[in-house]
């Protein structure tokens, strides 16, 4: 039976793994930019919400 | 754009490395951006007081750095057509081919979403929305509208330049004054000149793209006369900031150095034979124009950083 899928070539995985790398450490850094900021935004305050 | 159909047809998966998205928002004009975008901010009452937590005006500047990358992105994506016939430009990523016009649209709307909503959500909303209007100023208005369409594309474009300090003094104070429109003036003001100069050297270049710059619609000599006048107007403005009393005498008279010298280039390019086709003195004003405005944004910071008159800012 033919194989009619999507041939990745070598140069292809190499650059999609590289993207895929860059794209985690953003995400990573984006969640720790979102949390540390957060703490100084409303320092104390992050803790006082209704329970 | 039958570039973008073409090359968005021809493969289905990228061959596009991180540093083709990095290349997208033009990392040279960011470093510009974020560098007067700091001075405003630290400059601002509060700024370098502490008003501001460290933390919040560290995340501002990067909020500014990745909105005027979502624009560099926005921009590319939108020019891929005449970046592809100009030398200077022919290389960039979408034109070589590496990244495809969708994926850089994609790339420019997310970051110009999140830089805007991540400065409204943990900075200020005055802050989001400049940064919010820098954007679509330079995206719609000069790279839509304006650049295709006038010689005076780079003087009101140039606009969109000059925000940052803007949007940093409004990340520290909330709110805006004189001396963030004095920061605002300068870099206006500088930005023709220093455009042009280049665009005097680039002329067939944009010839060649159609793009209505000034030497090309206007003439060399016009250009030459305006790039003088220019470089007056901003000697003078440069002065401001001491004027004003939020720069101390060491900024003054550097400003004053500084203005004196680059009229003297632009006076070199007045003087510039326009059919030489070296064009030393216009090569000569656009590198010195650079250093010009880093020289005054970095005494200006020094200034309020060594005790200077930071006080009174």
């Amino acid at each position: 039976m033919a194989d009619d899928g999507v041939k990745v070539t070598e140069q292809q995985k190499k650059a999609r793994r590289a993207r895929n790398i860059a794209l985690a450490l953003v995400l990573a850094a984006f969640v720790v930019v979102v949390y540390v900021g957060t703490w100084a935004k409303l320092g104390a305050n992050i803790l006082n919400r209704p329970l | 754009m039958a570039l973008a159909e073409q090359r968005e047809t021809t493969d289905g998966i990228s061959l596009a490395m991180p540093r083709d998205y990095l290349a997208l928002m033009k990392p040279r004009v960011m470093s510009l951006v974020v560098f007067t975008a700091f001075v405003g901010l630290y400059l601002a009452p509060g700024g370098a007081g502490g008003a501001i937590h460290p933390v919040i005006g560290a995340i501002a500047i990067l909020c500014i750095a990745v909105g005027a990358g979502a624009s560099g992105a926005l921009n590319m994506w939108y020019d891929a057509d005449i970046d592809a016939v100009m030398s200077r430009t022919a290389g960039r990523p979408i034109p070589a081919g590496r990244v495809a016009p969708g994926e850089a649209l994609a790339f420019g709307l997310v970051l110009a979403a999140f830089s805007v909503a991540m400065l409204g959500l943990l900075v200020n909303l005055l802050a989001a929305a400049l940064l919010a209007f820098t954007i679509f100023f330079y995206v719609v208005v000069y790279t839509m509208w304006l650049k295709r369409a006038t010689p005076q594309n780079i003087v009101i474009g140039g606009a969109a330049g000059a925000f940052p300090p803007m949007i940093g003094w409004a990340a520290a104070t909330g709110s805006l004054g004189l001396e963030p429109v004095i920061l605002f003036a300068i870099i206006f003001l500088w930005t023709p000149p220093h455009f042009w100069a280049l665009a005097l050297v680039k002329r067939a270049d944009y010839a060649r793209a159609g793009i209505p710059m000034m030497p090309n619609v206007a003439g060399p000599r016009s250009t030459q006369n305006q790039i003088l006048a220019y470089a007056v107007a901003l000697a003078g403005v440069g002065l401001l900031p001491w004027v004003a009393g939020f720069a101390g005498p060491i900024y003054g008279l550097l400003a004053v150095l500084l203005g004196a010298e680059f009229v003297r280039r632009s006076f070199a390019v007045w003087r510039m034979d326009a059919a030489d086709p070296a064009m030393v003195p216009a090569r000569r004003l656009f590198a010195f124009s650079i250093v010009h405005l880093f020289a005054l944004f970095a005494t200006l910071l020094a200034e309020a950083a060594f005790g200077g008159l930071a006080g009174s800012a």
